[in-house]
């Protein structure tokens, strides 16, 4: 039985303007010690996904299933959620300064969670919370954990949201862009920590970004969203050597590399991710598609493209897959 | 798209280079949807003002009271009484001077009825209470918004030492006891013509609130792309200031004057109830119902229509403040 | 947090400064004789002129303020020879109208003032404060929304038809009570609630509307907050997440207003005080006015300044307490 296992994943918001489909419909299977990578955009969905697994939406329409370690969560009751949120599955923020509560202590934050979870005195879940700020590798943990969060550096804040995530030793951990907001250097350190973490406790790991050279870093699958769906999915390293999709193609493409001639630019690509409330007919890439705009077909403006197969656990979403790889 | 270049759109317009550059302003989908939208700021504050119910009352009866002050001198002329013009025969002496019949003698001469004592026509004196309730208030407003903008705008864009000074002239201001401050320069001037005596206390006592919200956003403007790219284009401090970030103030501006105008009205009413603001035989709502109070127990009307009127300006402004707010006001709108 | 208190504390007494600065020269700049008001109407030109000797108000003008603000800490002699009085620390001069000092006015006529603004104060935070709350807890439902047209109405009416709807009913056709009077609360604390609970109602719906209004905002912006999904995410119960991770940063500014509110309203409710006819500070203020009372005037708006500027203070150190990250600045 896999740890998680999303099926036909659809989230609906009703805004003043109209309903958004935020998610269309996703499937992916995440297994203890294992990570996947969903990458996409702003605007693509990643972030509705991962508060979807978690029930954290509110007034939003979230239909299909997601089960973890067997257990339906869609429809279950609120309290049987509530209570596998924090224990079980983990959530790590972006942007940890405005992710924890700027009132109380960084100790605090990380005890209330532990204590709600596993009871106790409140001088065990101190010791607990200065136990895994220490684990995290933040130095003199006992002083820090009586500090607040505004007086800590972005890369130890970010540490310290991890700690919070690990506390009550989840099964599964949803990392939400957990190094947008902090230098290169410090980027890498918090990533090889979360990545040694999860290798240390055999955890599953979700991890969202915009940025591929994260993905490259630690993931082992691969889901690309884009406008709501699913692009591409696949093991990291066919993704990275063998992509199908236009658009996976044109973020790899817009990656700077060091073995590029000099001088080159780098590629972007042209327009601007789709209007959520107004999205494009068909396929959601096709106005921006570089194939489209060269073999165009109807097909891509007729109907959402499936996800195929297209090789050994490599799925691929475009009409024109025999064009693009032949 | 075939929008007119709208301040908005100039900003977010901006094509999304690598996918790393259009994250990192992490834009929601409601800022990705308004950038697509394909009507001005200004259209669509109005569809979606027009929608709502509250919004348009509040506008019918501002246009109302607005009408009625104007129209003051035909209308008077229509029911036949000035408001200075007294008359005895429609209050009864023997009775303290209350007014003869009910309803504090509504009639069909008096349409709303007399005051207790003089006899003067309460429609006449309501409708040239109204040209003075809003004058004072709209041209205070106005002055509000002049000084106001000016200075937050100032201090907001060019920030250092001059947004030093002008905020700590604001805190100042601000930690003022305004309304005693006001009564108390009121009292003491006395030759002076009392309503622009008025309008001009109110808005030297008004600006801070509205320059504090300006400089607030003028300091988060300064920095976008069209701003910088304005400047390193070499326009002129002024002109930025007028072309590229006054056009983004201005639903803000908007919102923040309308929603300051019935404290204005009802600043005027109390100065003027205490005996300071406008003074008699100019008629006003404020004098009016400070000469009611005496009489709440024996003529309930002379007290309850000037308190309605102010009830309802009041209560017009704010419902449309609102809905501009709400219209208008990325910020404080229904996301 | 020394520093911190010794600046702000150098700000308030500089504030006020400006203050009195501005307010003596309103009063000495404009075209008003205060020793023809301090003699009266039948008052011979001498006699003018023997007045405004003694009271110095011949001198040049910085010397006069100078005078007045030493006044104010060191107390100060009027007159001379067998006319001379003392005037005691803290010494804001002589009330022209009954010749009393202005001190002792003003600290007689604080009790009501204190008692109006205080308990108005604790029915309007408990009605804005469940109404707000109330109201962003069920947002978008017809409880929000008739809570808000609530709000907007009550904002909306005057206070004069408030409190005179209320005398009307209460007093004159129900008859539930005599015209309140004020009576002190050591005198007779069940009198002292009684005579003031329409004064109180009066003076707190308009704020218990702004405050429903200001809580259900904050609420809202704060329940959106990152940190309050993260005190979700960590499978908190809901009330523990609202109650403690939630209403704390929402209730802030409204702390702060009612800091804001209070030190305005301590030194008198001027429409609501007169329209009861409560013997409050705001009442002497408004008497004053007409009878052209300066020295009282210029008491009552520094003794409102005072408040006003201290409850920043008061504002700020909460504030401090509150929020950690405001202690550093």
């Amino acid at each position: 039985m896999s740890l998680l296992e999303v099926r036909g994943l659809a989230v609906e918001f009703d805004t003043a303007e109209g309903p958004v489909r935020a998610v269309r419909g996703i499937d992916f299977t995440v297994e203890r010690g294992r990570t996947l990578g969903i990458v996409g955009e702003s605007g693509s969905g990643k972030s509705v996904t991962s508060l979807a697994v978690m029930g954290l939406h509110r007034g939003a329409a979230v239909t299909g299933s997601v089960r973890f370690d067997g257990t339906e969560l869609i429809g279950a009751p609120e309290e049987s959620v509530r209570r596998l949120r924090g224990r079980r599955i983990a959530m790590v923020f972006q942007d940890a300064l405005t992710a924890l509560h700027p009132y109380f202590t960084i100790g605090d934050q990380i005890a209330e969670a532990y204590r709600e979870h596993h009871g106790g005195s409140r001088k065990a879940a101190r010791a607990r919370a200065v136990e895994v700020l220490g684990d995290v590798g933040i130095p003199d943990p006992a002083r820090r954990a009586r500090e607040h969060p505004h007086q800590f550096s972005g890369g130890m804040r970010q540490r310290a949201m991890i700690a919070l995530a690990l506390s009550c030793e989840p099964d599964l951990i949803i990392a939400d862009e957990p190094t947008t907001a902090l230098d290169v250097t410090v980027q890498a350190q918090v990533l090889d920590l979360l990545a040694g973490q999860q290798q240390a406790r055999g955890l599953g790991l979700v991890l969202i970004t915009h940025d591929l050279g994260v993905i490259a870093r630690i993931a082992d699958e691969v889901l690309v969203m884009y406008g709501g769906s699913a692009a591409e999915q696949a093991p990291a390293d066919r993704l990275f050597t063998a992509p199908r999709h236009p658009y996976t193609r044109g973020l790899l493409d817009s990656l700077p590399r060091l073995d590029a001639p000099e001088g080159e630019p780098l590629r972007a690509i042209p327009g601007s991710p789709p209007s959520p409330l107004a999205p494009p007919p068909g396929c959601a890439f096709h106005p921006r598609c570089a194939v489209y705009a060269e073999h165009g077909s109807p097909l891509c403006t007729a109907d959402r493209p499936l996800l195929r197969l297209v090789a050994e656990g490599h799925r691929n979403a475009c009409a024109l897959d025999e064009v693009t790889t032949g | 798209m075939n929008a007119p270049p709208t301040p908005r759109g100039r900003s977010a317009g901006r094509p999304a280079a690598a996918i790393e550059v259009a994250e990192a302003a992490e834009a929601t989908a409601t800022e990705a949807a308004v950038a697509e939208a394909p009507a001005s700021p200004a259209r669509l504050a109005w569809q979606r003002l027009r929608r709502r119910r509250v919004a348009l009352a509040g506008l019918g009866i501002i246009a109302f009271f607005v009408l009625a002050a104007l129209l003051a001198p035909v209308l008077t002329a229509i029911s036949g009484h000035g408001p200075a013009d007294t008359d005895k025969r429609a209050v009864d002496s023997y009775l303290g001077g209350l007014p003869r019949g009910s309803l504090g003698g509504m009639s069909t001469q008096h349409w709303l009825g007399v005051e207790p004592m003089l006899g003067r026509d309460i429609f006449a004196r309501l409708l040239y209470g109204a040209r003075i309730s809003l004058l004072v208030a709209l041209c205070a407003a106005l002055l509000i918004t002049l000084i106001g903008v000016a200075l937050g705008a100032t201090a907001g864009y060019f920030g250092g030492r001059t947004d030093t000074v002008i905020s700590r002239f604001m805190d100042v201001m601000m930690s003022f006891p305004s309304l005693i401050f006001m009564i108390a320069l009121l009292s003491v001037a006395r030759d002076v013509n009392r309503v622009l005596l008025l309008i001009g206390v109110l808005g030297a006592f008004g600006w801070p609130y509205i320059a504090r919200v300006v400089r607030g956003q003028t300091l988060s403007l300064r920095h976008r792309e069209y701003v910088e790219a304005a400047r390193a284009c070499g326009t002129s401090s002024g002109r930025i200031l007028l072309t590229e970030i006054l056009p983004n103030l201005a639903g803000t501006i908007i919102v923040y004057v309308t929603l300051a105008i019935p404290g204005l009205i009802g600043t005027e009413a109390a100065l003027t109830f205490l005996g300071v603001g406008v003074r008699p035989p100019t008629p006003s709502w404020g004098q009016m119902i400070s000469d009611s109070v005496l009489y709440y127990k024996a003529d309930p009307m002379f007290f309850v229509l000037p308190s309605a009127c102010l009830f309802l300006i009041v209560l017009a402004f704010t419902l449309l403040g609102d809905a501009l707010r709400d219209a208008l006001d990325p910020k404080g709108g229904a996301a | 947090m020394t520093g911190f208190l010794l600046r702000r504390l150098l700000g308030i007494a500089g504030t006020l400064l400006v203050i009195c600065a501005l307010t003596f020269a309103v009063f000495y700049l404009l075209p008003s004789d205060p020793a023809a008001q301090f003699c009266g109407k039948d008052c011979s030109a001498d006699r003018i002129v023997m007045v405004r000797q003694q009271m110095g108000l011949d001198d040049p003008l910085i010397v006069q303020f100078g005078r007045y603000v030493l006044g104010i800490f060191a107390g100060q002699t009027l007159g001379s020879g067998q006319y001379a009085v003392h005037c005691g620390f803290p010494c804001f001069g002589y009330s022209f109208q009954s010749g009393q000092p202005v001190w002792d006015l003003m600290l007689d006529r604080l009790p009501a003032s204190a008692s109006l603004a205080l308990g108005a104060a604790v029915l309007w935070l408990l009605l804005g404060l469940s109404a707000g709350l109330l109201s962003a807890l069920r947002r978008n439902t017809w409880v929000d929304r008739t809570v808000m047209v609530a709000t907007i109405g009550i904002a909306a009416l005057p206070v004069y038809f408030t409190a005179m709807l209320l005398l009307y009913v209460v007093v004159t056709v129900l008859g539930l009570m005599p015209y309140p009077r004020y009576i002190a609360f050591g005198e007779d604390p069940v009198g002292w609630i009684r005579n003031l609970i329409l004064p109180w109602i009066t003076l707190a719906l308009t704020f218990a509307a702004i405050y429903a209004r200001m809580t259900r905002n904050s609420v809202i912006e704060t329940m959106a907050e990152p940190y309050v999904r993260t005190a979700r995410a960590k499978g908190l119960r809901e009330r523990r997440v609202v109650g403690r991770h939630g209403l704390r940063p929402a209730l802030t500014p409204v702390a702060t207003m009612l800091g804001m509110d209070l030190g305005g309203l301590l030194a008198g409710a001027l429409i609501t005080e007169s329209l009861f006819s409560l013997p409050g500070v705001g009442k002497l203020f408004a008497d004053s006015l007409n009878k052209a009372d300066q020295p009282v005037i210029m008491g009552i708006t520094l003794l409102a300044s005072f408040f006003i500027v201290t409850s920043n203070l008061v504002v700020d150190l909460v504030y401090a307490w509150i929020d950690p990250r405001a202690r550093l600045t």
